[in-house]
């Protein structure tokens, strides 16, 4: 009888112990106090000059109001984040990729705080529509990329190509792509993946998504494979796994892929690890539907019921403001989301001119909750583009973005 | 009725009290084991019949019940879930297959060498064979990956051989589909293209092991055989001299010693090693999270991956603890069937009750130092 009596006592301990740890730890923040609030960040950062600009932006706000900014720069921002939600302790301010935000949005998870913003208005509508679950706002665009064509002008020059020839339709690029391809380096590469494929799905009249439906088995996404397997069975397009290059940046930058099609980050990779690589970006090629590029940003998320909402509000203000969205461009090369700061990027970087001008003919990739996982079974798939039949690649996919699609709605 | 039931112990006596201070003593243990063990996988079981999505704790009152209902979605449910089950259930099968049996008799092979009384650098060869051991996983799948680049090392040298190597890491071509192709079959006869168990077809059951995947197995038994040679090494060392010099008076070859004498012998060692083998294969994660997972067609992702993504990427954080308890049951089942293989049966029964305790010990140290070796 006695040891029972102990051993519920000792289990009785472990249980507390343990619920103690369980419940929430940080409920001892005090409410709306507007300085001294230790406020920490968390980035996805592309770099070492990214992390910098982000700390000494954060520095500066903390300096004029009163409070502290740790930013964390994570090593794998999608699973830090899932740590923190699960563990009831998220970051008051974080990197929101556009590829989680419905799922996020959807579960409950961030504040729908976009609408709050002084500058809520200033956005460019595409980002703001991408920032937004059931018809609400939720978080403010960080800044914002396109999808361009980087042409390696040695490359250029050495084939005999003018800027007359740059190419602005599927044919042209065809065939830019096929005087590119010498026995050292192929004409074209990008990744293998939904990413950038869909830009041409895009271009030929195609979307995965019309309206309420799926749309992924349409013979205009077929015709967009089609052009690509033409293109890889000419010789003119390998993927970067195939040069032996961790992505479309690196192949460009050692000179494997005459043409890759990266976004704006591609300057970065450059200066830093290429720094000899003369190139120019121009805009995507139009298809036989018109032009069409893909836009990726990420937004800046709070977590729901946010006890540091309002130092988080201003501090997320201060960020997105045009004159620290330009500065950040000027540090590591992203383009602010606002329709006055994107101008301005513009003419002060008339190199990166043509990601501006994708914002024209830019969507979003497709993001509803549960599509990350049929978009990554079709990028496994797009494994066998060169010989599979397209819609066989496309009929897996509309199965797959059915049944989340059902499951996100139903 | 305590009060009758504890009074005659006041009394006195010698052992009075020591009870208490026998719970007194193992508490810090037991309330370290229920924080740290018995309550999490009470949790995570929880969470595996829940619809948590990860957010705050699994006890929140918003958290539903749903039954078996992620375990359905990844066994019985049509639907890309379960395929990616299947999938990886398939990939980590072959994988087991290949890297237990190979690592035992690698690992067996290499401690009879360094045994040897006639070699000379014993030393020199146990650490060399040990040194992949020591050396973290995460290292040595790095140096892999520069050595099995389409122009890698490996490549190199089999080149001069006139062979042309493969992608390694990113070839998903299965090893019996390509051998099957080299006689001309290419695709799947009709009978085996249908979907079967968990969404897969019986050709894609049967692709075997993808050259990535092949890979990863070369470097699982590069690093685990090390460890596996000290631990038969220990054993070998344990038999005297006097039974190899009873099996020469009997007139037994080296080779015939070997099976018939020391083999037997090293009977525990070997069911720790195929425990602990069979135990670390199934659970195999970090070369496959450093590589990515989804590279080479999806033929490298395990369960492990795919409950570590179902988590944390796709917040299915049930179907995330259910894979992980399928993969327990996987092996608990597996190594009882196991255990039943290695028992001995039969004319030697009077013997195994000697080896018996020796067994069990071997058997629980499978248990506790699981997390120390790879």
């Amino acid at each position: 009888m006695r040891t029972s009596q102990w051993s519920a006592a000792a289990l009785a301990a472990g249980l507390v112990v343990t619920l103690a740890a369980c419940s929430s730890a940080d409920e001892g923040g005090d409410g709306d106090v507007q300085t001294g609030q230790e406020l920490t960040m968390l980035i996805g950062s592309s770099g070492d000059a990214e992390t910098t600009a982000v700390q000494a932006a954060a520095d500066a706000w903390a300096a004029e109001t009163g409070n502290t900014v740790e930013v964390i720069a994570a090593n794998d921002l999608v699973q830090q984040l899932g740590q923190g939600f699960s563990g009831n302790n998220p970051p008051d301010i974080f990197y929101m990729p556009w590829d989680q935000f419905q799922t996020y949005a959807a579960q409950g998870f961030i504040e729908p705080y976009a609408d709050e913003l002084s500058n809520a208005g200033d956005f460019l509508p595409a980002l703001a529509e991408q920032f937004s679950y059931d018809g609400q706002f939720y978080c403010a665009p960080k800044d914002f990329s396109t999808l361009g064509l980087q042409i390696n002008l040695d490359a250029w020059e050495a084939a005999g190509l003018t800027d007359a020839d740059i190419p602005t339709d599927w044919d042209q690029l065809a065939t830019v792509a096929q005087t590119l391809t010498t026995g050292e380096q192929v004409g074209l590469s990008m990744g293998r993946e939904y990413a950038r494929v869909g830009v041409f799905m895009n271009q030929a009249g195609g979307s995965l998504v019309d309206g309420d439906t799926i749309a992924a088995d349409s013979p205009e996404n077929a015709e967009a494979l089609e052009y690509l397997q033409g293109l890889i069975a000419d010789g003119s397009l390998k993927f970067p796994q195939e040069l032996e290059a961790g992505w479309g940046g690196e192949a460009f930058g050692l000179g494997k892929a005459a043409m890759v099609i990266e976004g704006p980050w591609i300057n970065g990779a450059m200066a830093n690890d290429f720094p000899d690589r003369r190139f120019i970006s121009v805009e995507l090629p139009a298809g036989p539907a018109g032009p069409s590029t893909f836009a990726f940003s990420n937004c800046w998320g709070m977590p729901v019921g946010s006890e540091t909402k309002d130092a988080t509000l201003d501090l997320i203000e201060f960020l997105t403001s045009d004159e620290q969205q330009l500065a950040f461009a000027e540090a590591f090369g992203v383009i602010p989301s606002t329709e006055s700061g994107s101008a301005a990027y513009a003419e002060q970087f008339p190199d990166n001119a043509a990601f501006v001008a994708g914002v024209a003919s830019a969507t979003s990739p497709v993001a509803f909750q549960g599509a990350s996982a049929a978009l990554a079974d079709f990028n496994v798939q797009l494994e066998q583009i060169g010989s599979a039949d397209p819609s066989a690649l496309l009929g897996t996919l509309q199965t797959n973005l059915q049944a989340a699609f059902d499951e996100a709605n139903g | 009725m305590p009060s009758t039931a504890v009074r005659p112990r006041r009394g006195g006596g010698i052992r009075r009290g020591e009870a208490r201070s026998g719970w007194l003593f193992i508490a810090p243990s037991v309330i370290i084991t229920a924080v740290f063990l018995v309550i999490p996988i009470a949790l995570a079981f929880w969470v595996s019949l829940s619809d948590w999505n990860g957010f705050q704790s699994p006890l929140n009152p918003r958290v539903n019940f749903v039954g078996l209902e992620n375990y359905a979605a990844i066994t019985v449910d049509e639907g890309l879930d379960r395929r990616n089950f299947g999938i990886s259930v398939r990939n980590n099968l072959y994988y087991v297959l290949l890297v237990v049996p190979l690592q035992t008799i690698i690992s067996l092979l290499l401690a009879v060498q360094v045994n040897r009384a006639a070699l000379r650098g014993k030393g020199f060869f146990r650490t060399a064979f040990y040194f992949p051991s020591v050396t973290s996983t995460v290292a040595i799948v790095i140096v892999f990956q520069f050595l099995f680049t389409a122009s890698g090392a490996v490549n190199a040298v089999i080149g001069a051989f006139g062979i042309d190597g493969p992608d390694w890491f990113n070839d998903s071509t299965g090893l019996v589909h390509g051998a099957l192709s080299a006689f001309g079959v290419s695709g799947p006869p009709p009978a085996l293209a249908e979907p079967g168990f968990l969404g897969i077809s019986a050709w894609e059951w049967l692709a075997g092991p993808s050259v990535a995947m092949t890979s990863l197995i070369m470097l699982a038994i590069f690093t685990t055989s090390g460890t596996f040679m000290l631990l038969f090494l220990a054993a070998l060392q344990s038999i005297g001299a006097e039974i190899d010099e009873a099996t020469l008076m009997d007139g037994a070859g080296p080779v015939r010693k070997f099976f018939s004498v020391t083999v037997p012998m090293l009977r525990p060692t070997l069911f720790t090693v195929l425990t602990l083998g069979l135990i670390g294969s199934w659970q195999v994660f970090d070369q496959i999270y450093v590589l990515g997972g989804a590279s080479a067609g999806g033929t490298i992702s395990t369960p492990a991956f795919l409950a570590y993504r179902s988590s944390f990427v796709d917040l299915e954080w049930g179907q995330g603890a259910a894979i992980a308890f399928i993969l327990f049951l996987f092996i608990i089942v597996l190594t009882v069937l196991q255990r039943w293989f290695l028992k001995e049966r039969g004319p030697k029964k009077r013997k195994s009750t000697t080896s018996k305790p020796a067994e069990e010990a071997a058997s629980a140290t499978a248990f506790t130092v699981d997390g120390g070796l790879r």
